[in-house]
């Protein structure tokens, strides 16, 4: 059984494994970074640090998050801090992860976040591996 | 001495721990040159630095092993396992020599000469045993890492942060003063705080300079040279870090110039040189940068020898060197394995040093420069920033964003609404002139995709490769930020250096004056690289130019580069006045040329045009666009200032000829030079030379009239009768005779026309040039 935090993202509830999450915030004001990839919404100092904001459904590929959107879920890749915007959040439980279902299309940005699915109560959830969806430099300049 | 050592000890540790992944690199891959330039580095700077702590066996072992990889950097040895292994196991013993030295304890040197023998190309692997060195001596003094400093300096930077926090909830919830007085005394605290961490930072280059002079004097020893140093400005102070960055190019520097730049004594007395060497080493701070200049009176850089060694080595070909501009050239010396010297001392001399110097000072984000006057000297002037972390910057507004810009970058900020300033659009490229100097011109606010705020104000920004201007829209602040390095999804835009949380506790984004005329696409001169490309690029690159109506109904066409302005002027500022027309502007008199008539105008619209010193205008109907001129230019036949005719459109316009127009000015307004004929000699000149000068565009009187000066007098050698001569105007005088009379007489036979001619022209242009 491993430990995940229940989130909505567009609508959708998502698992987010909680070793990936450093704290759960809602952001102060966003500074846009003119010239970055769209799914970066901008930077938001949290705690005297500052966050690069992503738009979570911008990177899934889905609409943009709403500009009222705040909440957000801190993580931290390759030494770099990164609020990562959901719609709302809602627990943190144990589930055994299970593997994505043989068959099961998933499209957009889901495909490469997407890493498996908990059993909730007979409700499939998507694990979602918030490291992908941050961009890096390469998939930065390719956009 | 004993603080050398150590400092040597803990660099060479310190290196010889970020080595070890280059190490295991290079031996999976032994082709990979740049990791095989990173070890070379290291032995290099070894043998450098025990050459002058005098410790011979680190010197054997780091010179046997700098041998071997110069070799393979030529590529006379192929990196093979043995080499490899060799290499390796010389790399592990300097590490182990060095960890004795610090412990104090003796290492036992029996297997070096096996160690260096491995080298040799026929050589069978040897095993090596490691050595235990046994306990560590404790540490004299606490060497503190910078990564420590740093997060004090952020740990200062969040305590401001938390105290406006303080101060702005406080002032919300109305204050009891006992309280305001506490927060007052935090405040001082913090900024007390602040300002010492900062200078904890903070060196003086003394700590750089103070072991110089014994290092001058042993290196010229070694090569039977004798060297004066003067140190200046020790005084200045730098980052910790920037001083522990620049000791190996410094090292590097100076014993290139006593190595290769200074003559032995003998070579010195030839040249007419004092016997001793003098070598100044100074520093001195300019804004936020500090300047170190290392300059020699030595021979300077042999910069065709250079050439023909990049030549050579195939660096670039001979027709890549042809076209390089002479800084182009002496930056070859920045090329890895390249030195204009032919002999391998054990002191420098293989052309490592100067890539490595340059590798070192640009990772510190400084700039290296070098003027070299042959035969006198070489002076290196290294630019490095006061300190990595704080950064001075000046905070501009661009639509509803605020950004920062480090103020080292930015040479001058002018408002637009100066006089100083012109905006002009050339072909689809904007560019700024700021007081008579042309820069390619980005609009900040488009090139971020932000909308609204107007560009009031431009920042002339510097890059390595030149100069350009930044129109923003407002200068609100300088602030000293701490800057942190951004995301890589941020950095990847390439207009940004990085991020900063000022005291307003809103993000801001610091941005990279070079890396926005990358992405804005202005292309500067850069040496080789340049030169490289430029085939192509000449061929794409169109020269714009004005399109126009002329007044005699022609279109016709000018470079834009020799147009300074157009600008409308009343018919009757244009006057026929000292033998041309003349156009009064600006309170100035230009002379103006015009093809057609003015009848029926007002106004008309002229072009100013300059070639840098003087100006000429010309009167045309109508200005009608801007336009790419073609490369095909039908050349043209008879009227002179037409350079050819070009396709445009469709249609044929006359491309006028810039120089031409100059010379045609030059030549109208240079009055006939009056030349008087001081004749006693029944009439002989006014028969006999007066056509030739004539003919050769004087005018000649026999008497002054009033209020007329001569440009010249001619007049008899022998007979020098009537008024006297004006000192003013020069004399030319003639003689009867063929030979000249002995002694310094600077008189010509009258029947040499030429001579006569080419003497008069000289007197009448020394006149006009006086």
């Amino acid at each position: 059984m491993e430990l995940f935090l229940i989130a909505h993202i567009a609508g959708r509830g998502v698992a987010i494994p909680t070793e990936q999450v450093e704290s759960v915030v809602d952001l102060g004001d966003v500074v846009a970074v003119p010239r970055a990839a769209a799914s970066v919404r901008g930077l938001s100092a949290l705690r005297s640090r500052v966050m690069t904001v992503i738009d979570t459904g911008t990177a899934l590929g889905i609409e943009p998050m709403p500009a009222s959107s705040r909440r957000a879920v801190i993580t931290r890749v390759e030494g770099h801090h990164y609020a990562v915007l959901v719609d709302s959040l809602e627990d943190v439980a144990h589930f055994e992860p299970l593997p994505l279902s043989s068959g099961l299309a998933l499209d957009r940005g889901w495909s490469g976040a997407g890493k498996g699915l908990v059993d909730r109560d007979g409700d499939p959830l998507l694990i979602l591996d918030l490291s992908a969806l941050v961009p890096s430099a390469i998939k930065a300049l390719a956009a | 001495m004993d603080d050398l050592l150590q400092e040597f000890v803990a660099e060479t540790r310190e290196t010889l721990e970020a080595l070890a992944g280059e190490i295991v690199a290079w031996e999976a891959q032994p082709t990979d040159g740049a990791r095989l330039d990173a070890i070379f580095r290291f032995v290099h700077t070894v043998k450098g630095s025990c050459g002058f702590l005098d410790l011979p066996r680190l010197s054997r072992l780091s010179h046997a092993a700098e041998d071997v990889l110069a070799a393979v950097r030529e590529g006379t040895r192929a990196p093979d396992t043995a080499l490899v292994n060799a290499v390796l196991a010389i790399v592990d013993r300097i590490g182990e020599i060095v960890e004795a030295i610090d412990a104090g304890v003796p290492l036992d040197d029996s297997s070096e000469d096996l160690l260096v023998a491995a080298l040799a190309e026929d050589a069978r692997p040897v095993s090596h045993n490691l050595t235990n060195t046994g306990h560590r001596a404790p540490a004299r003094s606490v060497r503190l890492s910078v990564d420590l400093l740093d997060r004090m300096m952020s740990g200062m930077s969040d305590m401001v942060l938390a105290r406006n926090e303080l101060a702005r909830r406080l002032r919300d919830e109305g204050s009891d003063p006992r309280v305001e007085a506490a927060l007052e005394r935090l405040s001082v605290t913090v900024a007390e705080m602040r300002d010492a961490v900062t200078r904890t930072r903070m060196q003086k280059i003394e700590a750089l300079f103070s072991a110089l002079p014994r290092m001058v004097r042993d290196t010229a020893a070694e090569l039977g040279k004798t060297v004066a140093l003067t140190l200046e400005g020790s005084d200045v102070e730098l980052d910790r870090e920037m001083i522990e960055m620049m000791r190996d190019p410094l090292v590097h520097i100076i014993r290139n110039a006593i190595d290769h730049g200074i003559e032995m004594p003998a070579a010195r007395g030839r040249a007419g040189k004092r016997e001793m060497g003098r070598l100044t080493v100074s520093a001195r701070q300019s804004g936020n940068q500090i300047l170190v200049e290392i300059a020699d009176d030595g021979q300077g850089v042999d910069v065709p020898r250079l050439v023909a060694k990049a030549v050579e080595r195939g660096v670039c070909t001979s027709a890549d060197a042809e076209r390089m501009n002479d800084a182009a050239r002496l930056a070859l010396i920045f090329t890895p394995g390249l030195s204009s010297r032919d002999s391998v001392t054990s002191v420098s001399g293989r052309g490592v040093g100067m890539d490595v110097v340059r590798a070192n000072v640009e990772q510190i984000g400084g700039r290296i420069a070098l003027s070299n006057r042959a035969g006198q000297g070489l002076a290196i002037t290294i630019q490095v920033p006061l300190t990595l972390s704080i950064m001075p910057t000046i905070v501009i507004g661009c639509g509803d964003q605020r950004f920062a810009l480090p103020r080292a970058s930015i040479d001058e900020i002018v408002t637009l609404r100066g006089e100083t300033v012109r905006i002009d659009t050339v072909g689809d490229a904007a560019v700024a002139t700021v007081r008579g100097t042309r820069l390619p011109l980005v609009t900040l606010a488009p090139l971020l995709g932000l909308t609204g705020g107007a560009a009031r104000t431009l920042a002339i920004v510097g890059t390595r490769d030149g100069s350009y201007a930044l129109a923003i829209d407002t200068v609100l602040d300088t602030e000293e930020l701490v800057i942190k390095p951004a995301a890589p999804a941020v950095m990847a835009t390439g207009v940004y250096a990085g991020q900063s949380l000022p005291d307003s506790g809103l993000p801001m984004l610091l941005l990279d004056g070079a890396g926005i005329a990358a992405v804005a696409g202005l292309h500067f001169d850069r040496g080789i690289m340049a030169d490289e490309v430029q085939p192509e690029a000449l061929a794409d690159q169109q020269v714009p130019a004005l399109l126009f109506d002329d007044l005699d109904g022609q279109r016709r066409a000018m470079a834009l580069a020799a147009i300074d302005r157009v600008e409308t002027v009343p018919v009757g500022a244009i006057r026929r006045a000292g033998g041309c027309l003349r156009l009064t502007v600006d309170g100035a008199v230009l002379p103006i040329r015009l093809v057609g008539d003015l009848a029926g105008r007002d106004e008309l619209p002229v072009l100013r045009l300059t070639d840098g010193s003087s100006e000429i205008a010309y009167g045309i109907a109508e200005p009608l666009d801007i336009v790419a001129l073609p490369t095909e230019i039908a050349p043209a036949r008879g009227d002179g200032l037409v350079a050819g005719v070009v396709l445009i459109e469709g249609e044929q316009v006359e491309l006028l000829d810039p120089l031409a127009l100059f010379a045609d000015a030059e030549s109208v307004s240079a009055e006939p030079a009056l030349c008087l004929l001081r004749d006693d000699d029944a009439g002989w000149m006014n028969v006999f030379l007066r056509p030739v000068l004539e003919m050769a565009g004087y005018r000649c009187v026999s008497r002054i009239e009033d209020g007329c000066r001569p440009a010249v007098t001619l007049t008899m050698a022998a007979g020098d009768a009537g008024a006297p001569a004006d000192d003013a105007v020069p004399v030319v005088r003639l003689r009867r005779e063929r030979t000249a009379p002995l002694g310094t007489d600077p008189s010509i036979y009258r029947y040499d026309k030429d001579a006569l001619l080419s003497a008069l022209a000289h007197a009448v242009a020394a006149r006009r040039a006086g």
